[in-house]
């Protein structure tokens, strides 16, 4: 018998090794399904599953969605631009007609760091962070450490760069807390304005030279310029970034024999990473997308029934 | 009270038997499969296997199936079953497939497991084999092979500890639930 024990997924701080080890073996038998001509089983039939996106997404939606699918659950799709969130309910209202469905998950993305915590305070249903604001996006982390460990087959001492702008990143600030706690050897690789205040509590190296930065690594996660976050003069030009930060085939020959790149998507090509890269036999770009659905089966798999009373 | 039922000699018999009933039932052993189911019944059609080629000469191929996302239980505990490997690495399609498992109790694990099955192709036929048949079916299921019937009280365990866990072989009948 195993459970994560917790109701809702909000972060990975806070999260053991044992617990996070226990989604990536649970997600390994649920990417056997993935391979069959039947890819559902009947785990979680009954159960409803709510996507409330409050930002843009298609991936992780998609993701999420076909992962609930997979599980046998009814799946209910709810976007800003469609909801009555626009007409001026609040967001706790928006919750309580949520719950009057009777659903059991709530995924949620906004912009805002913290309303996932503020929904889980506030509801039955489990509640799983699909990327809140700058702060987590937990089941990406997640399906980045399965990744990695399918690759790599360990992660103590392994050497992990995180390149690009960090200061935005929920990606990099899950994949930080995860895989510190799995004992990997994290160097952040950023120009100073993407780098957040107190890094140095993170426990981890940060080099401001990309080459310096992934000589003899393991690992390389690059992280999108996300353009959409760009307001404060971060980043002064794409081709300046490119040229310095940009994942090019030199700057992969420095790192180890047979590292592997990854990248959470949507890439942009020709600024943080080369098309060259992208397609090579080193990237395992479309393979965290396969996992990603194996990982959030895992999530709501562990999740369910795991009811605690609720802390209103 | 803490009773041993089958020894290892005990066990060693009892599988050979049903090779044979295996390979007697199915004439030959052409288009059989063995399943075990996750976790005893893995280690126990193995062993089928190795009896079933010392006799017929013929590997027969053997595959793991996990019941856990099947089970009719689920959100009725506060803990899921734990996930396990399936790894049937073979066509099932048009042939009999032997589901094997070392404990045959309420037959709600080889509901599930026909389930499981099911979706991974469409066998010409399913045929169930178990170490140990201790009665107290919940559901209108019977087992083809059966090691050793044994009758139980609902307030007794059987307990099969196998060489292949670390443990020497051994069933065991124990007072109380687990």
């Amino acid at each position: 018998m195993s459970s994560l024990g917790i109701k809702d997924l909000l972060g990975i701080k806070g999260l053991s090794r044992k617990q996070i080890y226990l989604v990536l073996d649970t997600a390994a038998g649920f990417k056997d399904v993935l391979k069959r001509d039947i890819k559902k089983v009947p785990a979680l039939r009954g159960k409803t599953v709510f996507n409330l996106f409050f930002e843009p997404s298609t991936r992780t939606r998609t993701s999420f969605e076909l992962a609930a699918k997979r599980l046998s659950t009814d799946v209910i799709n709810f976007s800003v631009p469609t909801s009555s969130f626009v007409k001026g309910e609040s967001l706790l209202d928006t919750i309580r007609t949520i719950e009057s469905y009777g659903v059991d998950y709530i995924v949620i993305r906004h912009s805002s760091s913290g309303v996932p915590h503020f929904i889980a305070r506030h509801s039955h249903a489990s509640v799983v962070n699909a990327g809140d604001g700058i702060n987590e996006h937990p089941t990406q982390a997640l399906l980045d450490a399965f990744t990695i460990k399918e690759k790599k087959g360990y992660f103590e001492g392994l050497k992990i760069a995180i390149v690009g702008d960090i200061l935005h990143s929920r990606v990099a600030k899950s994949n930080i807390y995860c895989l510190r706690e799995l004992g990997a050897e994290l160097r952040i690789v950023a120009p100073p304005t993407f780098v957040p205040h107190g890094i140095d509590s993170f426990g981890v190296e940060v080099y401001f030279d990309a080459d310096k930065g992934l000589k003899d690594v393991d690992v390389i996660m690059m992280l999108r310029i996300q353009n959409e976050r760009q307001e404060g003069g971060f980043l002064p030009s794409s081709d300046e970034y490119s040229r310095f930060w940009g994942l090019t085939e030199e700057r992969l020959a420095r790192a180890s024999q047979g590292a592997v790149v990854m990248h959470p998507g949507p890439m942009n090509r020709g600024v943080e990473i080369m098309s060259e890269v992208a397609d090579s036999t080193s990237s395992v770009i479309l393979e965290q997308v396969t996992n990603g659905v194996a990982v959030r089966m895992a999530v709501l798999y562990l999740l369910n029934r795991t009811r605690v009373t609720k802390h209103v | 009270m803490n009773k041993v039922l089958l020894d290892k000699k005990d066990i060693d018999r009892a599988i050979t038997r049903m090779a044979h009933e295996i390979i007697e039932k199915n004439r030959g052993i052409e288009d059989v499969r063995l399943i075990g189911i996750q976790r005893g019944g893995v280690y126990i059609a193995k062993r089928l296997a190795g009896v079933i080629k010392e006799i017929e000469g013929q590997e027969v191929s053997v595959g793991a199936l996990d019941i856990a996302m099947y089970r009719d239980d689920i959100g009725m505990r506060d803990e899921q079953p734990a996930i396990r490997k399936t790894d049937v690495p073979f066509d099932i399609n048009h042939k009999v497939v032997i589901l094997i498992d070392d404990v045959l109790f309420t037959g709600r694990s080889i509901r599930a497991a026909m389930d499981a099955l099911m979706d991974i192709g469409r066998p010409l036929a399913i045929q169930l084999a178990v170490l140990i048949d201790r009665g107290h079916r919940e559901l209108p299921i019977r087992a083809d092979y059966v090691g050793k019937n044994i009758p139980t009280s609902m307030q007794e365990t059987v307990d099969v500890e196998l060489s292949e866990e670390g443990k020497k072989d051994v069933v065991r009948l124990k007072r109380g639930l687990e």
